[in-house]
């Protein structure tokens, strides 16, 4: 049974900056990180894997330099990692990008029964939370958002019993599989890699898949296939930050005007 | 031949045939440890043995070590008179006598004979300090000062010096010329009278219990901590020629292992040291982790290995690998000892023998990390953070040169900057060490000094990364920095922080960068002294005190330059602390212990800042921004921060020049 972990290379958005001309984002010279919550879905995987002995696979689909996050999926230990990259899949929102991940887990699905999908709930750059849910109704397969525990896998019966995170409660929920799961921070805590497997993973194959393999509509991919484009991107005015005190010579009259100005704009209650 | 003669060559033949097998089984050991080449530079090496093992520098650091000197110096003395001996076992009637000049023969037996004294003498003093006084630092959980092997050493050493006396005395007694033998002579004033019978019968007696005492102890040695006798001189030859603090580099290939786990990982050296250790207790004494109830003792570190070693001993030989990590026991490294070390180099800079505790650590951190990936959660963030951000924080690269914001640019520019002021990340991100960035940059302009940033472009020095053992990371930010300060041309760069001075002087030389690197209070002395530097004569009111950080006094021998600057700013002395210069106390935030939690014992700046707070200054004065952070929490902590004020050696200066 395969388990599939959906990942994301996002830009380092603590280290992104606006062109405030092209209302695009600056890429140039920023680096790249695993989008943070597909990194838990990562972990899940590979611990589905040591646990069931399910054949762990990362897919991404990104730029042909998304190869670098694949090759640190490798060096914590799936089995395969797949990049799906085609000039025709770039500017894709997310029914477009839902597209082209099911049309890879399908084709994955003919060779070895996926039973587990993990996605990040959402990523950091886009902030939809769209793709995992929408992976789950292409294939069909059921819906567990927000989860934060795996409580119990029956591969006999196959089903899967998960707890979901929501605002001030929890939910345990049932389902048979296939599932797509998408997965909070407190499910897991990433592994680090040790270095013999970082060294192994330069050397690991990353199978790379264009449209001549996964066959889709050119229209109904990318940004033609995309039904939402960003209009405008900017960031918002903030007031310029100013300097009250000397903290280090008088802490204690310094800590009493902030509370001050934290009480005059309504920022604190007595 | 004599039954007499024929028994002792017998005796000699097995107890020397025996002796060599056991240095055989010893030196078969060591050879189980990984390659290394401490060959190289032999006329340094020999200055080294001259220096430690002959003239005892650092046994002689502390006061009782001249008991050890002397009785150093006896045994080489000695080992003449007990060659001698042991011919004369051999081949009846053989004797020095017979060629040397007669004066020579005579200066040669007063000698041997005040240093048996003497040497009776220390022993004395030894078991009487074992049994009696022993110092806190020569016990622990596996050795007692009073251990039936110290005493049985002890015991025999005497009974060589008395049966030497016994039986000169008897010789004497019996009419044999005196000749220059003072306390011989006096013994056997004690034996006029008796018959003769009774006198060669003692003659024989100490001849025979000489001969027997000295074989056995021979046979003793390579079997007991007394291995020292025969392994510190090519200890102390064999030594780390750099500070022992610079770790060799690794090759990251296919197959590689990483760190220590299993003896065998160690290097020859490593397991020479093991065997080296007399268990004089010395670096315990100092070490902060052990001096504040933590798992850590470096010399028990040492032990563990010496016993994982010769129980393992066997099965070692066939190659095969045993564990050294797991739970704590005679033999066994626990993990939470191996985290406790703040890497303050204390145990190495203070062991007789120049034994490598330290080092040995961050061989096993290298192998938990790297093979493992097993480590304290909060070492986790720190990782990613390096990696990603290349700073502790994980902060935006950005943010490096918002202290910087008001000065308008200050870029390094090639060829026209001279100094590249390598703030480094505690000195940009946290916002009490900005100030001391800021002081630094106040005083370079008050000089007129060339100086430039790199502002969003400086990366981490890796630190914190290497001394934790992650050397993967630590390797692609060595190589990413040589290239950048390649790139900009930079020939002279200022820290503000003793880690980056110390890494960029010493552990990137490593990486083939090999320009002048200072830290600030190397520059504001020299500032001074030049006379570019002027600051109005100060009245001196204040009490400052000043707190050796480890980076810059023990790894870097700099323990002037700070004192001078203070002098310079503040008219007089700074106040020491009771532990200072090469015996300073770490803050414990060395070692990347700053980014993990202190789970047990006192905490480690607690009892530096009380130990400050004994002498009532107004000011505690660091170098180093870790040691900003430990000292000014300390005195938090303590409720204690509006009696006294932690300042950097470059406020301080700041401060006079306003």
């Amino acid at each position: 049974m395969l388990v599939i972990s959906c990942i994301k290379q996002v830009p380092d958005t603590t280290q992104v900056k606006i062109d405030p001309v092209t209302n695009t984002l600056i890429r140039d010279g920023i680096p790249f990180i695993i989008n943070p919550y597909d990194a838990h879905a990562l972990e899940e995987s590979l611990r589905l894997k040591d646990r069931y002995g399910m054949r762990s696979v990362a897919i991404s689909m990104g730029p042909p330099n998304t190869v670098a996050t694949l090759r640190k999926a490798y060096a914590i230990g799936v089995d395969e990692a797949i990049l799906l990259s085609d000039r025709c899949f770039g500017g894709a929102d997310t029914l477009a990008t839902s597209r082209v991940l099911s049309a890879a887990i399908e084709r994955l699905n003919k060779v070895e029964m996926v039973g587990i999908v993990f996605c990040g709930k959402q990523t950091i750059d886009g902030d939809t939370a769209q793709v995992g849910p929408g992976i789950a109704s292409r294939l069909g397969f059921s819906q567990l958002t927000l989860v934060d525990r795996i409580e119990s896998i029956d591969l006999q019966r196959k089903t899967i019993k998960v707890r979901r995170k929501l605002e001030g409660r929890h939910e345990i929920v049932e389902a048979p599989l296939p599932v797509m799961i998408t997965v909070v921070r407190e499910l897991n805590r990433p592994r680090y890699p040790t270095v013999p497997m970082r060294v192994d993973s330069e050397e690991k194959e990353i199978k790379v898949w264009d449209n001549t393999v996964l066959k889709l509509d050119v229209e109904s991919v990318g940004l033609k296939g995309s039904p939402t484009w960003v209009s405008k991107i900017f960031s918002p005015e903030r007031d310029q930050g100013e300097i009250i005190g000397d903290g280090i010579s008088d802490p204690v009259g310094t800590a009493n005007l902030l509370i001050d100005k934290l009480l005059s704009k309504d920022l604190l209650a007595v | 031949m004599q039954l007499h003669q024929s028994a002792f060559i017998a005796l000699f033949a097995v107890s020397t045939l025996s002796f060599l097998f056991s240095c055989y089984q010893r030196v078969q050991l060591v050879a189980v440890g990984a390659a290394e080449n401490r060959f190289d530079n032999p006329g340094a090496r020999l200055l080294g043995v001259f220096t430690y093992a002959f003239a005892q520098k650092r046994v002689l650091a502390r006061p009782y070590g001249l008991n050890h000197f002397l009785l150093f110096w006896a045994f080489m003395l000695l080992l003449v008179a007990n060659g001698e001996f042991l011919l004369e076992g051999l081949i009846p009637g053989a004797s020095l006598e017979k060629v040397l000049p007669a004066t020579a023969y005579k200066i040669l037996l007063l000698a041997f004979d005040v240093v048996s004294l003497l040497a009776l003498c220390s022993v004395l003093l030894a078991f009487t300090r074992r049994l009696f006084f022993p110092p806190e630092y020569l016990c622990n959980d596996y050795t007692k000062p009073a251990s039936g092997e110290a005493l049985l050493i002890l015991a025999m050493i005497a009974t060589l010096m008395i049966a030497f006396f016994l039986l000169n005395a008897a010789h004497i007694a019996m009419g044999q010329p005196d000749a220059w033998r003072p306390v011989s002579t006096a013994v056997a004033s004690l034996l006029t009278g008796l018959p003769a019978p009774t006198l060669a019968t003692t003659a024989q007696v100490s001849w025979w219990l000489h001969e027997i005492v000295l074989l056995l102890f021979m046979n003793f040695l390579p079997r007991s901590k007394h291995m020292h006798i025969l392994t510190a001189i090519p200890n102390c030859y064999f030594r780390a020629l750099d500070k022992p603090n610079t770790q060799p580099r690794e090759t990251f290939a296919k197959w590689e292992r990483y760190g220590v786990s299993s003896v065998t990982q160690y290097s020859w050296k490593d397991l020479l040291d093991s065997l080296t250790c007399t268990e004089c207790g010395r670096c315990q004494d100092l070490c902060p982790a052990h001096n504040t109830g933590k798992p850590l003792n470096p010399r028990k570190i040492v032990h563990d290995i010496k016993v994982n070693l010769l129980k393992n001993g066997s099965t070692l030989k066939d190659g095969k690998q045993t564990q050294l990590i797991g739970e704590a026991g005679e033999g066994m490294i626990s993990e939470e000892a191996i985290w406790s070390c703040t890497t303050c180099g204390a145990c190495t800079s203070v062991c007789p023998v120049l034994i490598e505790q330290m080092p040995k650590i961050i061989k096993l951190r290298r192998h938990l990390v790297q093979e493992k990936a097993q480590f304290p959660e909060e070492m986790l963030n720190l990782f990613e953070n390096m990696e990603q951000r290349s700073n502790p924080w994980g902060l935006a690269p950005s943010e490096r040169t918002k202290w910087s914001s008001q000065l308008g640019d200050r870029s390094f520019r090639p060829g026209e900057t001279e100094y590249l002021f390598f703030v480094g990340c505690v000195g940009a991100f946290d916002s009490r060490n900005k100030h001391v960035t800021v002081a630094l940059a106040t005083i370079m302009d008050a000089a007129g000094v060339s100086w430039g940033l790199l502002g969003k472009d400086e990366q981490c020095c890796g630190d914190s990364v290497r001394r934790l053992g992650n050397e993967y990371v630590f390797d692609k930010m060595a190589e990413k920095n040589v290239a950048l300060f390649r790139e900009k041309q930079i020939t002279k760069i200022v820290t503000q922080c003793p880690h980056c001075f110390s890494t960029l002087k010493n552990d990137y030389k490593q990486y083939g960068l090999e320009i002048e690197v200072m830290h600030h209070s190397q520059l504001i002395a020299e500032l001074v002294t030049s006379g570019r530097l002027k600051i109005p004569k100060q009245a001196g009111r204040e009490k400052v005190i000043f707190h050796d950080s480890c980076y810059l006094g023990r790894h870097n021998d700099t323990y002037k330059a700070p004192r001078s600057v203070l002098i310079a700013a503040t008219g007089k002395a700074p106040a020491e602390f009771g532990r200072n210069h090469e015996n300073g106390f770490c803050c414990g935030a060395g070692g990347g212990r700053m980014w993990l939690e202190e789970q047990s014992g006192a905490r480690i700046n607690l009892e530096r800042v009380k130990e400050a707070m004994q002498q009532q200054p107004d000011t505690l004065c660091v170098s180093c921004p870790y040691c900003m952070t430990m000292m000014e929490d300390g005195l938090k902590d303590l409720g204690l921060a509006d009696k006294c004020r932690v300042k950097d050696v470059a406020e301080v200066v700041a401060e006079a020049l306003q």
